[in-house]
């Protein structure tokens, strides 16, 4: 009981960590996608000091767990991740957006370590995730392979084409964790093309699929940390969150997705943020 | 379709070719897998099927998913050869080409099956003309349209040691062996298929052969054509291409969109380095149905056809 509060306790330090330093990347850098950063890091930081096997100084390593970053825009919440989980220095936060930089708007794999692929145009996560999938199958491999979507990003057709095949193949080692902040770019997702309802869209394509509060630290715990060897299908986490959670005036606002805090704006943040 | 021709002597469908490198090839290697989109059958992977079930990945008709499934399991350590028809491959798939193979740098090696016009009555969407100008910009993908069934095999071979994106544009219609000693594939680098000094043809895959039959029309006339076979697309062979334009006029050959791809390429390079008149051939848009070699003939992609443009291009060096 103690050491699962003292797992989670430590998730929550470094998501508050993730949360004031990603702000602030984006604050300095005047550009990022704010929003869509602060409901996925809960999410990411339960992922990255929680649950996922990996070692920062072999980035390589066969056996790792693979985190695809679908919603590759929110790279405040990656990068934050990365720099936590150990893989470089805070020094290269500061590099945020700067020309030739290493932390660029959306992750590069060829130079940036830890990242597993190539995001930004949205529904590329899932199709490399699955390929991932089927390569651990192949290779019989314990490894397990986590993608986080947005939910607007499930309108993205290409999804779909690997959430029917990781259910056709029973890829239970595969997770997908919807960022379920029900905004997208402009208004909401029902008001724009609705997924709801988005949990028996996934059962019928052969998917588990449980819902959760992406902000409970416990509950993702509990959700994700499970042992995927005594499941027989693909598992979708439909976690519901706030876009922009944790700073009051971003909070569930769409003009958040890419806005960026002035000097005053930051302070306010940063005092909300404890 | 091409039954008819499919059975004159010494003319090879390159397909087979590939076939049987790549079960050769997966049978040294276990980390040889292959990706199709329902395409088994027009792949010629019905052995490689049998042989290795486990190892042939069949998304089904979704092309977006096989390739992103190629670059994951690239991610995974295995090597994939992404087999579709090429039209579906690289337009329906294009932005995970970019993203997901070019742009992420990942090891996989797309296979395009019946390119050009080999679907030929089954009209434009299932041609694929454009595809050399739609890869052509995404320079991480080595990008390589094999002449004949050796070359072909090469190709496959060299795809496989490679480290890095390939992009093989292999053909259906039949083509003979090209009549050249000593061969020795080398990705990169253009291959002489005939000297000569009065101007060049510079071609590539299925209509090398027709090059080098023009060629040798043209010998009788007293006309000595440099025929080159540029097999390699990306990156280009710079060296080859200024040298063929030291001769003093160029005729392009490609089964293919004249737009951007093969002759695109070469009237770039000359523009900017080495002046001279190109005169491309190939298709210059959509074209009508008909059978490939119906195809071929109407485009004046022939001996004679060939023949008759490098002839033009002679009298726009001559002025």
């Amino acid at each position: 009981m103690t050491e699962k509060n003292d797992a989670a306790s430590r998730i929550r330090e470094k998501a508050l960590w993730m949360r004031r330093r990603a702000f602030r990347m984006v604050h300095e850098a005047q550009l990022g996608h704010p929003g869509g950063d602060f409901s996925a890091i809960d999410i990411i930081a339960t992922l990255y000091f929680g649950v996922m096997h990996f070692d920062p100084a072999r980035p390589d390593m066969a056996e790792r767990d693979r985190f695809i970053m679908s919603k590759g825009h929110a790279t405040g919440a990656l990068y934050t991740a990365l720099c936590a989980a150990g893989y470089y220095t805070e020094d290269w936060l500061s590099t945020y957006m700067q020309p030739q930089s290493k932390l660029n708007g959306h992750p590069n794999r060829n130079y940036l370590p830890g990242v597993e692929t190539n995001t930004g145009p949205l529904g590329h996560g899932m199709p490399v995730a699955t390929g991932i999938a089927i390569s651990g199958q192949l290779s019989r491999s314990t490894h397990r392979t986590f993608v986080l979507t947005g939910d607007g990003e499930l309108q993205e057709g290409s999804n779909w084409e690997a959430a029917m095949l990781a259910g056709s193949r029973r890829l239970n080692r595969l997770t997908l964790i919807v960022d379920r902040n029900r905004l997208q770019q402009g208004m909401g997702t029902e008001e724009t093309n609705g997924l709801d309802p988005l949990d028996d869209k996934f059962r019928a394509f052969g998917w588990d699929a449980v819902m959760v509060d992406g902000h409970d630290v416990d509950a993702l715990l509990a959700v994700l940390a499970g042992d995927p060897a005594g499941r027989s299908k693909p598992l979708c986490v439909i976690a519901n969150t706030v876009k922009g959670k944790g700073v009051s005036y971003m909070e569930n606002k769409a003009a958040w997705h890419h806005g960026v805090p002035n000097a005053e704006q930051f302070e306010i943040a940063m005092e909300e943020l404890v | 379709m091409a039954a008819a021709a499919e059975k004159r002597t010494g003319f090879h469908d390159c397909r087979d070719a590939w076939a049987t490198t790549i079960e050769a090839l997966a049978a040294e290697n276990p980390k040889i897998v292959a990706v199709v989109n329902d395409s088994v059958g027009s792949s010629k992977l019905g052995g490689f099927q049998k042989k290795f079930p486990e190892r042939l990945v069949n998304v089904g008709i979704a092309e977006q998913n096989m390739v992103g499934v190629g670059a994951g399991l690239a991610n995974g350590g295995h090597i994939p050869f992404v087999s579709a028809a090429s039209c579906f491959l690289t337009g329906r798939a294009l932005e995970q080409v970019k993203a997901d193979i070019a742009y992420a740098r990942f090891n996989v090696k797309l296979v395009g099956q019946s390119s050009g016009i080999a679907y030929g009555e089954l009209g434009p969407t299932h041609h694929s003309i454009e595809d050399l100008a739609w890869l052509r910009p995404l320079d991480a993908i080595t990008v390589i349209t094999p002449a004949d069934a050796w070359e072909t095999a090469e190709a496959v071979k060299w795809a496989a040691s490679h480290e890095g994106p390939v992009y093989l544009r292999l053909s259906r219609m039949p083509v003979p062996d090209l009549d050249i000693a000593n061969r020795q594939f080398r990705a990169g680098k253009a291959e002489t298929v005939r000297d000569g000094s009065d101007l060049s043809i510079i071609a590539c895959g299925t209509t090398v052969h027709l090059a080098a039959a023009a060629a040798d029309l043209l010998a009788k006339r007293g006309v000595s054509p440099r025929v080159l076979n540029m097999a390699t697309l990306n990156p280009l062979d710079g060296e080859a291409v200024a040298g063929a334009a030291a001769l003093g006029a160029i005729v392009t050959v490609e089964e293919a969109n004249i737009h951007g791809g093969l002759g695109g390429a070469i009237a770039e390079f000359t523009a900017e380095h080495a002046p001279v008149p190109v005169k491309r051939m190939g298709f210059p848009g959509f074209v009508p149905t008909g059978s490939a070699e119906w195809l071929f003939d109407h485009y004046g992609l022939n001996a004679e056809g060939i023949a008759a443009t490098a002839l033009k291009a002679l009298e726009l060096k001559r002025r």
